[in-house]
């Protein structure tokens, strides 16, 4: 099939970009949606002229490079599927894709459709972890957990970090990718100790990242790649409150 | 106060100062029903409740507190989400997203101007001191509030700003009813589609309360 | 050149205590001094980092990815091994240890592989601390399950994606010592030399992905942790970018490369739809406990596999291998897969692929059963080839996927080169010709946490502090050569794309270098990569420049590599004159098509030193000297 595709094109992150047409010709309803864009960028080598840039990696939709908007979607339309595991079958002949970066403040585009997550990486940073040293620790059965925790833990935990959530929100928030972090430790009882602590720090980082805020809109939901849930940011948000709590009754203490 | 500068604090003061106003809009739509048993029923309830004047004064400085905090920090939070996303995409496909709760800061912007437009008309009465209830008593000595409605509502641009005001209240509701019970950490995956259906029932049928008042009167049912 | 592996003497279960106790320590005041460099973040370079900043030591990590949580790592699906013994199956650290042993066809080192036993059990405890959501049963205990070349249930898992569990605990792991300010993570910056000072390795240079800056950085040793090489193949597993270019640049710079021709080839991989096809998908091999894999008797048959009458179906892994069956060993399963392709009897497009089909398991188990069991992996083969497998017969074909072989290291996980240490699947130690399932994570944490901050210390304690700064005219020497190299690639022009290249090299290798090989076909590979890359030099066009963002730059840097690296493979496979684990030789097999080791001349490591471009490699040997196991021949009949 004939494909035309409409893509972001930005030289440097401090260029102005631009959609630029291309066509991409004899696509075959087996090639991945990226492994169409390879197709095509062969050709611009060819012709002398410069591939699209765009970022991917394992290509089996788990280690969260990929990261484009597909027609207005992150990811493009398909429930569930990362865009290097999204199949041109589920295109026509003839259609019309526009391609573009993740958009939020946090996401300045580096170069074409590729754009610097590592904000993402400083809300990690800032408090995403149990504080265990290597070594010293007991045995992995010393504390038991309930599969339905384990469960829910993991239900959180399988968050790839790619940022679609970000992407999609109208605020450029990062609540769900926050919140999958904040649940995952918070759910385990390992995580416990920490978790006032862990939430305060994580949502702080958020802010102090230039994400927006959460309203609710649950864009994040519809196009995460592992389907992640928003009851978590509700966990999120009780975890807030309990910490507010807790230190506001430290404090009457002291 | 730094859960009043945090994401989430701010978000729960907005949560908790639209609670307290839904609770109100609610008690006041009881209040209003009373209009339908005749001018008699309102003027009473109107009268009784003036006189419960610890219960005013207590809940005026709470509802001024709440409409302040929920003002200012819905435009605060507002703009720093427009901050946060700056660039708009070529196409854009909305999935879970509502009218309503994209239309929030503008649904509450219009019902901020009514608050004062109502109040000046309802509270202070001077936007038409002719028929201010303040001047004109009722057969028992008591202001007469209900000639007031029905001759304020029989003019039919202002019965339309208050049906214009309450369906964009329904539409903020919609979004703030279910919103509230998320930011307080209310949902799971099963709560979630409920509070939203039921929430957003909620929404239409207080509207709809609001609004059937200058419907009736408007249609000639209720007369003055 | 004899090498020795520096192993302790003593019984097997002492000699890692032994080490323990004979290395020096570096005091907790002096390892601030210290700068050590981790290249890649996978689960191998992400726990180095973590536990060696938290010991005191600056650390600085480096990886191509934009950040220390992608590597491909995270792609493993199945689980990890621990000798727990929890289901009380009779497992034990000397069971794990043989079946390893046994599974890596008695090509790897006894020491290591018993280490890395003896302290799978701490890597359990060390995930579970730090909130790896491990499945457990309605009890709250640690669930297991069994898996391929094991007779006891001894894998731990969190549902199909353990691998990214693991990589997200080291990442937390690494992001608390970041915080603390003790790493430097240096995302989408790929090294492109090991800096080699008076014999030891100080620094490495590096190119920024994003501005193209060519950077040095010193240290008082180097980690390379930068995973297999695949890739060589093209289409493989691995993910795009995972490449030989760290280990490949070491090899050059001097550092021995070991068993190159160990190359695991998975069999149940999703097969290739056309000549755009990036890269292979790869399904848990769990699946062959339940689906049956044939092909129709007869060439050509066209008819939709449904209305192939049973008794015209070869069911070719159960009638060559009646004990085993579908459940063969994975080099033994897609060497007869490849097999029955060439005999022109393969499905799907172009011939490339078998069935594997559930018809039978969901007539004895119901179609739910199967989905409980399966579900995840069906849905993933639905999302690829819109294919239902539970109503057809799923295809599959194998594919490239773990490298056995890799740097050369001793018994504390360094190389010949004094202060380079090779972890992970990066080095060659532990998994001998043939990898065993869920030993793979197991082996990268086990060198991260629990080796290197030991044996590391053992060097560092006999250097000074920072004795080697970046302004070391070898610093400026390897900025040039690789400065000097990648113009050279923007500067060539050509009319070829570095892909079409790398598929072409990809032919090459898979053709006469693949799972079944001959000193005639290595004969030809020897003479054919050469020639691709004398073209790749000529021909290879790469637009934009080297100061910027350039993607097609950064693969024809990769590419460059593997045709080097492809030839080494052929010169490793064509001097083994024995079939071993993945490496089969079709000349050494027995009368009826197994592989046939050759234990008198062949029971070494194969050492490679770099002997110039286009030179023939040297070969060193490290026997292997096997004190507690017997060599037996394995089989699966």
């Amino acid at each position: 099939m004939n494909l035309t595709l409409y893509i972001w094109r930005q030289k440097g992150p401090d260029e102005t970009g631009k959609m630029e047409r291309h066509d991409a010709r004899d696509v075959s309803r087996d090639m991945s949606f990226l492994e169409m864009l390879d197709v095509v960028n062969e050709g611009l080598v060819k012709n002398g002229k410069e591939p699209v840039a765009f970022d991917h990696d394992c290509r089996e939709g788990i280690c969260g490079m990929c990261s484009l908007v597909v027609n207005g979607v992150p990811h493009g339309r398909k429930e569930k599927t990362t865009v290097c595991q999204l199949h041109m079958r589920h295109f026509k002949d003839g259609d019309a894709i526009y391609i573009e970066p993740w958009r939020a403040r946090a996401f300045p585009v580096i170069k074409d459709l590729i754009v610097d997550r590592s904000a993402m990486e400083r809300i990690m940073y800032s408090g995403g972890y149990i504080s265990v040293h290597t070594g010293g620790v007991p045995d992995g059965n010393a504390v038991l957990i309930s599969k339905e925790d384990a469960e829910t833990a993991m239900d959180a935990a399988e968050c790839i970090g790619c940022g679609a959530c970000i992407a999609a929100c109208p605020n450029g928030s990062a609540m769900l990718f926050t919140a999958a972090k904040v649940s995952h430790l918070a759910t385990l009882p390992q995580g416990r100790i920490e978790a006032a602590v862990r939430v305060c720090a994580m949502t702080e980082a958020m802010a102090g990242q230039g994400f927006g805020n959460c309203s609710n809109h649950y864009e994040c939901e519809a196009v995460c790649p592992k389907g992640i849930s928003v009851k978590f940011i509700a966990k999120l948000n009780r975890e807030f409150m309990r910490a507010a709590f807790i230190k506001w009754k430290r404090e009457r203490n002291d | 106060m730094r859960f009043l500068k945090s994401m989430v604090g701010r978000k729960v003061v907005m949560a908790v100062s639209g609670l307290v106003m839904l609770l109100f809009v609610i008690a006041h739509l009881l209040g209003n029903t009373t209009i339908f048993a005749g001018s008699d029923s309102l003027n009473s309830y109107a009268e009784k409740l003036h006189d419960l004047a610890l219960l005013i004064w207590t809940y005026r400085p709470i509802m001024i507190a709440a409409v302040f905090l929920h003002v200012f920090f819905g435009i605060q939070l507002t703009a720093e989400n427009y901050k946060a996303k700056p660039d708009s995409y070529a196409i854009r496909k909305s999935l879970n997203s509502t009218f309503a709760g994209r239309s929030m800061i503008w649904t509450g912007v219009l019902l901020g101007v009514f608050i004062i437009y109502h109040l000046l008309q309802f509270t202070f009465q001077v936007t038409d001191p002719a028929i201010s209830a303040d001047r004109n008593f009722d057969v028992f000595g008591r202001p007469d509030v209900f000639h007031m409605v029905v001759r304020t509502f029989r003019r039919s641009a202002v019965a339309l700003v208050y049906i214009g005001s309450m369906i964009a209240l329904a539409f903020h509701l919609s979004h703030g009813i279910q919103s509230f019970i998320q930011t307080l950490g209310l949902n799971n995956e099963k709560t979630l589609p409920f509070f939203q259906k039921y929430g957003t029932l909620v929404a239409v049928i207080i509207s709809a309360g609001f609004i059937s008042i200058p419907v009736v009167i408007l249609a000639g049912i209720l007369k003055g | 050149m004899i090498l020795d592996g520096k192993c302790p003497s003593g019984p097997l279960s002492e000699k890692w205590e032994k080490r323990l106790h004979e290395m020096r320590l570096v005091g907790p005041a002096n390892k601030r001094k210290f700068t050590v460099i981790v290249v890649g973040a996978g689960l191998a370079g992400t726990s180095a980092s973590a536990t060696l900043a938290e010991l005191g030591y600056k650390v600085e990590v480096f990886c191509y990815q934009d950040s220390p949580r992608r590597g491909h790592s995270i792609s493993a699906q199945g689980g990890i091994n621990a000798a727990k013994n929890y289901p009380n199956d009779g497992d034990s650290v000397y069971r794990l240890f043989y079946d390893t042993v046994k599974g890596g066809d008695f090509r790897s080192r006894e020491a290591n592989v018993y280490r890395l036993a003896a302290v799978s059990s701490n890597i359990i405890d060390q995930c579970v601390a730090q909130g790896v959501p491990f499945a457990r049963d309605y009890a709250g205990y640690l669930e297991n399950r069994s898996f391929g070349g094991a007779l006891v249930s001894r894998t731990f898992y969190a549902r199909g994606q353990t691998g990214q569990q693991l990589l997200l605990g080291a990442y937390s792991a690494l992001c608390r010592q970041i915080k603390a300010g003790s790493v430097r993570v240096h995302p989408r910056t790929e090294m492109l030399d090991l800096v080699v000072v008076d014999g030891e390795a100080k620094g490495i240079t590096t190119r920024n992905l994003i501005t193209g800056e060519i950077a040095s950085y010193a240290g008082d040793a180097v980690c390379l942790c930068s995973g297999g090489y695949s890739n060589v193949y093209c289409l493989s597993t691995n993910a795009m970018g995972s490449n030989v270019t760290a280990t490949y640049r070491a090899f050059k710079k001097g550092a021995f490369f070991a068993n190159p021709c160990f190359n695991q080839i998975h069999p149940t991989c999703i097969p290739v739809t056309g000549e755009h096809q990036s890269k292979l998908t790869l399904m848990s091999e769990s699946l062959r406990n339940d689906g049956r894999v044939w092909v129709p008797g007869k060439k050509g048959d066209k008819r939709p596999p449904k209305e192939v009458p049973e008794a015209e179906r070869d069911y070719f892994l159960e009638r060559k291998y009646p004990s085993y069956g579908n459940l063969s060993a994975r080099d033994v399963a897609s060497r007869a897969t490849k097999e029955v392709c060439d005999e022109g009897l393969g499905v799907g497009p172009g011939g490339r692929g078998v069935y594997l089909d559930f018809a039978d398991a969901i007539s004895r188990l119901g179609e739910e059963k199967v989905r409980e069991r399966y579900g995840n992996l069906f849905e993933m083969y639905e999302k690829i080839t819109a294919e239902d497998a539970y109503k057809q017969p799923m295809r599959i074909y194998p594919a490239p996927h773990y490298a056995m072989g890799g740097l050369w290291v001793d018994y504390n996980l360094q190389s010949n080169i004094p202060g380079l240490f090779v972890l992970g699947e990066a080095n060659f130690s532990d998994h001998g010709a043939n990898r065993l399932g869920a030993s793979a994570l197991m082996q990268g944490l086990a060198d991260g946490y629990f080796i290197i901050p030991y044996t590391i210390a053992d060097y560092l304690a006999a250097t000074t502090p920072g004795k080697v700064k970046a302004d070391h005219a070898e610093f400026g020497k390897s900025r040039e050569d690789v400065d000097g190299r990648t113009r050279k690639l923007i500067s060539l022009k050509g009319s070829k794309t570095v892909n079409e290249l790398h598929r072409e090299l990809g032919k090459i290798m898979w053709e006469y270098v693949g799972m079944s090989r001959s000193a005639e076909s290595l004969r030809k590979a020897l003479k054919l990569i050469p020639e691709l890359r004398a073209e790749f030099w000529e021909n290879v066009r790469v637009p934009g420049s080297g100061a910027e963002l350039n993607q097609e730059l950064e693969k024809a840097g990769r590419v460059a590599d593997f045709l080097e690296f492809g030839e080494l493979i052929a010169y490793d496979a064509l001097h083994r004159n024995e079939s071993c684990g993945a490496h089969f030789r079709e000349e050494f097999q027995t009368p009826d098509g197994e592989a046939r080791r050759d234990d008198e001349k062949f029971c070494y490591v194969a050492a490679w030193e770099f002997k110039g471009e286009g030179g023939e490699p040297e070969l060193h040997k490290e026997p292997l000297v096997f004190e507690t196991v017997r060599l037996a021949t394995r089989s699966y009949k």
